[in-house]
């Protein structure tokens, strides 16, 4: 390549326009993506949804044995280099195979810990001679894997581990010894990437073989859902560890752990909206054949206005995923192979912001999704016959865990927060700019082209942004740490910014390309403004409770400056929406 | 062995089908591989694996079908022809003659399609293909032997089965459980993107519009009327059977 394209740098969407062309949209996925696509929902189709009731019993024996025949097809391969057996292909392929896989329900769960969590800590991190041993058995699925790094006493503060590794007398191995709790896979991994503390000091990194002495894993968790995976605790008494397998350096335990929960967040994202997909095909489906008062529920405005709400967060999710699925590929492209972990791990991290994003967005809308999913089946939605009704209990654990929600809100401004100080981000200046800029006239809205007021809004989503943003900071400056909810309201607005663009610029880039995409050009036209009133609020939020009296009056004067839309006729529009997924059946863009 | 597949790309069968102004419409619509069809291409590849044969599919139809074809090279087939020249698109009368065309370029021993496309449903185009090329045919198999030369079909009839003997060349149509199709492997997925895939023209095939063009046309599409409830008769069995008479007579004027 002649010239170097520059890529997207983390968090800039925040104070800088993104071009359409830039971001990666499904609409981009090449003839490739899609025929990997296609085998992954044949096998769904053919080999899980057939077997859902007993996997969902628990029945190992043939979760081991669906994934070896996953492995067969390449389905466990997409991350791994070529030179060890695997695919090498790009994020993309793996993010819509694990969209697809998602589709059959928590088996997917047990894929995902495997070809996520459980296998890339090698991949990344790896030694020449580590990759050589496993990695071919991770990519036909001889072998499969699991991540252990919560335990009892420590989930989000995963730093706080108590198990311990002790390097032996000889030299040879390190011994340990804890307790790891709520491992997926457990049942049957034969290997596990284990955290555990050298000399109870340095948080490191280790590959645990199941059949080295003193590994056993606790009795099955009785869960709420995804009950199709399994999951247990990993017990761990004087297991000798050959120094060869301690992945990574010692002490560096942390690199690895946060940058395979930023790779573990996105994919939950990309997850999400396979089951998003799911959730709406059934319930669309059902709408149509439930009939009450004579005719199809489907009929109902109010039923419609669900399924068009439904379809509008599958669409929003599915634009953030694929976006920050490609600007983590072209990242890693630019590594090329030869690159080491610490690049690796750079790399990945220059989107720890947008995967946190992506994470907290998806997991809530997928808990909105199958909410009123279960609602229009009504009755039968609280009823184990109907596949809703597990989707429900399915969906609860993704706001959980690879961090909490919370813990993912208050990442988000303390990302944002250091890539400032370190001046990675022009956040201040942009803040600063923007105090002068109140004072003057605001642009009005370009109610002529068609995403003009939208364009308009999302402008204003980042000045509010910046405005409530700047305040803050000057308000509480190194204390700002400890306002939590403030954070949350202002990692709220982010989350808000990232979903509405992405949904614009993808729109943008389909009328840019002269295709017809009005049921994009809708979805984006409620999204953006119902996103707008929540930004609003939040907003609202901040400054009532940072100030009072005259003070407070005048940032909301202020405030109300950056907030003046022209609202859009909702119910109209969402009818039209819904009629197109109540015509397709099933999940339309 | 030269193996030539007959295959057409349709819709999903899960699909629904909208039609407007009188037109299908394809937009947001999955397509896959004709089920018939992957049951040939499954066949084909498992004469080439048990033996030595090479395997190329061909399909008339638009240019979205690529996709179906290489799915057919994902799932192992050597190579592909694509006629997907508008001019060559007509009826099955039109596509019998335009794979005709294709088939006569090279020396195929065996031509395997689906019994028929799920979409048209009209099971023609395959044993229209064997009467232009003069070779037999042998249809809706659920088990196919090649030995040597010779080829033993065994067919679906009417519940019970017909073993038929033929001498290669022969053209057959695979009938649901002939095997049970592979997925396209991912491995075999990146090799497909490398395979040779052809499209030809109607100039290429050295063919006229007059020559191929349609015997039939489409003179309306429409969707089936929906489903109205049923009528249950009542009152004693004399009373409901003239009920009844009456009622094939005048409403559902289906006796004269």
């Amino acid at each position: 390549m002649a010239t170097e394209e520059k890529l997207a740098k983390g968090a800039a969407f925040l104070i800088e326009e993104t071009q359409a062309e830039k971001i990666f949209t499904p609409e981009d996925f090449t003839q490739e993506h899609q025929m990997i696509a296609e085998t992954t929902r044949s096998f769904v189709e053919g080999e899980i949804l057939p077997h859902s009731e007993q996997l969902e019993h628990q029945d190992w024996d043939l979760t081991v044995k669906l994934l070896h025949k996953a492995g067969e097809l390449g389905l466990l391969a997409a991350d791994i280099p070529e030179e060890y057996e695997g695919l090498g292909a790009d994020k993309v392929t793996s993010a819509l195979i694990t969209e697809e896989i998602t589709r059959g329900g928590s088996f997917a769960l047990s894929h995902g810990a495997h070809v996520g969590i459980g296998t890339l800590p090698i991949v990344f991190f790896g030694n020449e001679d580590q990759k050589r041993r496993y990695l071919p058995k991770l990519a036909s699925g001889e072998w499969i894997a699991a991540y252990a790094l919560t335990e009892p006493g420590s989930g989000s503060d995963a730093l706080g581990a108590k198990t311990t590794a002790t390097l032996s007398a000889d030299g040879k191995h390190y011994v340990l010894n804890g307790t790891k709790q709520y491992i997926t896979n457990s049942g049957f991994a034969n290997v596990f990437v284990v955290y555990a503390k050298i000399d109870g000091e340095k948080f490191s990194a280790f590959i645990v073989e199941r059949d080295y002495s003193g590994v056993s894993t606790g009795p099955e968790e009785k869960k709420m859902g995804i009950k199709a995976s399994s999951t247990r605790q990993l017990i761990l008494e004087d297991v000798h560890v050959p120094v060869e397998n301690l992945l990574g350096e010692p002490g560096r335990g942390h690199v690895i752990a946060f940058n395979i929960l930023n790779i573990g967040r996105h994919k939950l994202a990309v997850g999400a909206v396979g089951a998003m997909k799911s959730a709406l095909q059934v319930s669309v489906k059902y709408a149509k054949e439930r009939k009450q008062f004579g005719t199809s529920i489907s009929s109902f405005p109010l039923i419609q206005q669900k399924l068009a709400d439904m379809n509008i967060l599958t669409f929003v999710t599915e634009s953030m995923a694929y976006r920050t699925t490609g600007d983590i590929d072209r990242q890693l492209e630019k590594l090329g192979k030869t690159s080491d972990g610490r690049q690796i791990a750079q790399a990945i991290e220059e989107y720890a912001l947008e995967c946190s994003v992506n994470k907290v967005f998806a997991s809530e809308a997928l808990d909105k999704v199958v909410d009123e999913g279960v609602q229009i089946h009504g009755g039968a939605g609280f009823i184990q016959d109907y596949p809703i009704e597990r989707m429900y209990r399915d969906s609860r654990i993704n706001r959980i865990f690879e961090g909490t929600n919370e813990v993912n809100r208050m990442i988000i401004p303390n990302t944002l927060l250091r890539k400032a100080m370190k001046g990675e981000l022009a956040l201040l200046q942009a803040a600063t700019a923007l105090q002068s800029e109140l004072m003057g006239m605001m642009p009005i809205s370009d109610e002529v082209s068609e995403l003009g007021p939208i364009q308009h809004q999302l402008a204003m989503m980042k000045k509010i942004f910046l405005f409530v943003g700047g305040v803050s900071v000057q308000k509480y400056m190194q204390s700002l740490k400890d306002e939590q909810e403030i954070l949350a309201w202002l990692a709220d607005i982010v989350i808000e910014i990232y979903a509405t663009e992405s949904a614009l610029l993808r729109t943008q880039k389909e009328l840019d390309k002269g295709a017809s995409a009005e049921q994009k050009v809708d979805m984006t036209t409620i999204f953006a403004q119902e996103s707008f009133a929540r930004v609003e609020q939040s907003a609202r939020n901040i400054l009532a409770s940072m100030e009072e009296g005259d003070m407070l009056r005048t940032q909301l004067t202020l405030l109300r400056k950056l907030t003046r839309v022209q609202p859009v006729n909702t119910r109209d529009i969402k009818r039209r929406i819904a009629q197109r997924v109540i015509d397709a059946e099933k999940y339309l863009a | 062995m030269k193996i030539l597949v007959l295959v057409k790309q349709t819709f999903d069968t899960e699909e629904k089908i909208r039609l407007q102004d009188g037109q299908v419409q394809e937009d947001g619509v999955r397509f896959v591989i004709n089920p018939y069809d992957e049951y040939a291409i499954e066949e084909a590849i498992r004469i080439k694996e048990a033996g030595d044969a090479e395997v190329v599919v061909v399909s008339v139809g638009p240019s979205r079908s690529e996709e179906a074809l290489r799915t057919a090279l994902a799932m192992g087939a050597d190579e592909a022809i694509l006629a997907d020249d508008s001019e060559l698109f007509g009826d099955e009368y039109s596509a019998a003659k335009v794979l005709a065309a294709i088939a006569r370029k090279d020396q195929y021993d065996l031509i395997i399609a689906g019994n028929q496309a799920v979409d048209d449903g009209s099971g023609q185009v395959a044993v229209r293909l064997a009467e232009e090329l003069g070779i037999p045919h042998i249809s809706t198999l659920t088990k196919l032997e090649v030995n040597g030369n010779e080829v033993i079909g065994h067919r679906d009839a009417e519940g019970d089965e017909e073993i038929v003997k033929a001498t290669l060349p022969v053209l057959v149509t695979a009938q649901q459980g002939l095997n049970d199709p592979r997925y396209p492997s991912l491995i075999g997925i990146r090799k497909a993107g490398k395979k040779p895939l052809t499209h030809v023209t109607l100039a290429d095939l050295g063919l006229t519009a007059e020559e191929i063009a349609r015997k039939s046309e489409v003179v309306e599409t429409f969707l089936p009327q929906p489903k109205t409830a049923g009528k249950i008769l009542s009152g004693d069995l004399s009373q409901q059977v003239s009920e009844l008479v009456t009622a094939l007579h005048s409403v559902e004027k289906v006796i004269g």
